[in-house]
This record gives C-alpha cells, sequence and structure tokens, in this order.
C-alpha cells in the first residue's frame, strides 16, 4: 500500500493539481476540463489566465484523443494509455502530457515543434495565419495541424517536449506548456 | 429557408440561422469531436442561402471559446460571406478577453470581408 503514499507525495512534491492516466475521449476531455475550472475558479483564478489555461488544455487532450486509435492499431500491448497533467506554482501552471506515438511521426514533430520554438510573438501569428489559410481542410484526423502553434501562442514561453522510445515501432511523447500566473502588460 | 438551430452545449456553440427574421448567430464555446460534422450544416445552409440573400446579413459570432479545429470551420464560413453581397461581420468579445479580440482581428485580415468588433 505504500505506493499510495509515495504517489500523494510526489503530487504534492510537483505541485499536481489534477492528474488523468488512462484512456482519452471526448467526453473524459470534458470531465477533465470541468474539474479544472472548477478548481480555478474555486481559488478565483484571474479570467484571462483561466482562459488560457483552458485553452492550452483543450489542444492538448484533444490531441491525444485523436491519436490515440493509431496505437491500437499497431500496438496491442498496454501501451494506448496516456497520461495527463495540470500542475499549479505561486507563479505558473504547468500543463503536461504524455501519449504513446509511432516512431514514424517522432522526427515530423521534432521539426514542427523546433520549428515553434524558434519563433517569437509575431513569427507564431504569422505562422497560423499561413496554416490556417493554406492548409485545404481538416487532417484525417480532423485536426488543424494548429494545435501545438496555439499553445505557444498562449502559453508565451518555449513548448518543451520529449522522446522516449518504448519499442521499435512506438515512443512516448512528452509535452510541457507554462502558463505564467503574472498578468504581464502585453 | 427553413431556420437551422443548435442548442449550445459543452463542447458546441449556439447556432441560430435565420433568414425570415435576418438573424444569424454562433455563440458560446466551439470544441466538437469532429468539428467538420459540427459545421457541416452551417456550411451548407449558407451554400443556399447564398443563391437568395437579404439585402444586408449581419453575421455575429459571440464566442467564448473555439479550439484551433473549429478555427478553421470559422473561416470556412467567413469564406462563404466573402461571396454574398451586403454581408459583414459582428465580433463579439468579453471586455477583458484580449485574446478573443485578436482572433477576430486575424480573421478579418484573412478574408475580404468588413468586421465589426463589440464588447459584451
Amino acid at each position: 500500500m505504500k505506493y499510495i503514499y509515495e504517489l500523494h507525495k510526489t503530487m504534492v512534491a510537483r505541485n499536481l493539481i489534477l492528474v488523468y492516466e488512462g484512456e482519452f475521449t471526448q467526453e473524459i476531455t470534458k470531465s477533465v476540463l470541468a474539474m479544472a475550472e472548477r478548481n480555478m475558479d474555486a481559488i478565483g483564478e484571474d479570467s484571462s489566465i483561466k482562459r488560457k489555461v483552458f485553452n492550452v488544455m483543450v489542444e492538448c487532450l484533444q490531441n491525444i484523443v485523436k491519436h490515440a486509435d493509431e496505437i491500437e492499431e499497431i500496438d496491442l500491448t498496454d501501451h494506448n494509455a496516456a497520461i495527463f497533467m495540470v500542475g499549479k506554482q505561486e507563479d505558473k501552471y504547468v500543463i503536461t502530457s504524455g501519449n504513446p506515438i509511432t516512431n514514424d511521426k517522432v522526427k515530423m514533430l521534432q521539426d514542427k515543434l523546433a520549428h515553434i520554438n524558434s519563433l517569437d510573438k509575431e513569427g507564431l501569428k504569422e505562422y497560423y495565419k499561413d496554416v490556417i489559410k493554406n492548409n485545404k481542410g481538416l487532417s484525417a484526423k480532423g485536426g488543424a495541424g494548429l494545435g501545438f502553434i496555439d499553445m505557444a501562442r498562449k502559453s508565451g514561453q518555449k513548448l518543451q517536449f520529449d522522446f522516449e522510445p518504448i519499442n521499435e515501432n512506438i515512443s512516448f511523447f512528452s509535452l510541457k506548456t507554462v502558463i505564467r500566473r503574472v498578468v504581464t502588460a502585453d | 429557408m427553413e431556420i437551422l438551430t443548435r442548442d449550445g452545449g459543452e463542447d458546441t456553440p449556439k447556432v441560430i440561422l435565420d433568414h425570415n427574421n435576418g438573424f444569424f448567430e454562433i455563440s458560446g464555446r466551439s470544441l466538437p469531436e469532429d468539428s467538420a460534422d459540427f459545421y457541416g450544416p452551417i456550411l451548407e445552409w449558407l451554400d443556399k442561402y447564398k443563391d437568395s440573400p437579404r439585402p444586408e446579413t449581419e453575421f455575429n459570432f459571440k464566442l467564448e471559446y473555439f479550439n484551433t479545429a473549429s478555427s478553421k470551420l470559422i473561416l470556412d464560413i467567413l469564406s462563404k460571406l466573402e461571396s454574398i453581397d451586403g454581408a459583414k461581420v459582428v465580433w463579439y468579445y468579453h471586455e477583458d478577453d484580449e485574446d478573443m479580440q485578436e482572433a477576430g482581428q486575424e480573421f478579418a485580415d484573412l478574408v475580404d470581408v468588413s468586421f465589426d468588433f463589440k464588447t459584451y
């Protein structure tokens, strides 16, 4: 039973206010969003910070939902579960997700995220406009190719990411987005 | 023309498209699981409306939140409005919601339709 206390200590140490691990669906997304919203409402969080956190959470959660079935097709073991966490510290919210992806996506994601991180506020705005205008329709998964760009814009910070190989087919993709709680003048 | 309405939900916006009364509005939250599926009927409705539009079409967007997949479909709606004579957009945003104001300005830059900005 010690793992319960260990898990609890980890959550407290990392200021995690919400952790969900398992299968991700639109229904789960709505529940997780509702919990985070209630939590932020309860402490009277600033509405603009609340909106940014909500925004990043949606893109993060819907990304996981959209790509979950790709893993099921290729790997029928227990690798299709993902994790989503929200941490709240004095000066920031930290939204993290971890989910398995197929290895053929790693390079594309790395390049895309690195490109996003190389852009400043104005560059991200132009990139967003460029993608929304020139991408014809949505992907087969219903994505607009704008999720990470939007997360970076709402965050105002670099996106942090990592890929941990699981086996020859899949890797674990971790993504961390920070939303500062200090209201900035711009 | 038949009125197109959708009750707003937790993840879908409220929609009213009413030719007879000249009222066109999408409001609330938009993060549907399948945004192409949700917005499809709206785009089809506008295709029909284009054949016999009112002299003026004031299309209200009063969104509290929309995800990136919805933003692509919102751009599709705006592109339809481009080809309707006398169409314009009224973009509502909460007075302290700069991100929503900026989102409206970006859409305005992308299409050839006149935008009015109002706070609520």
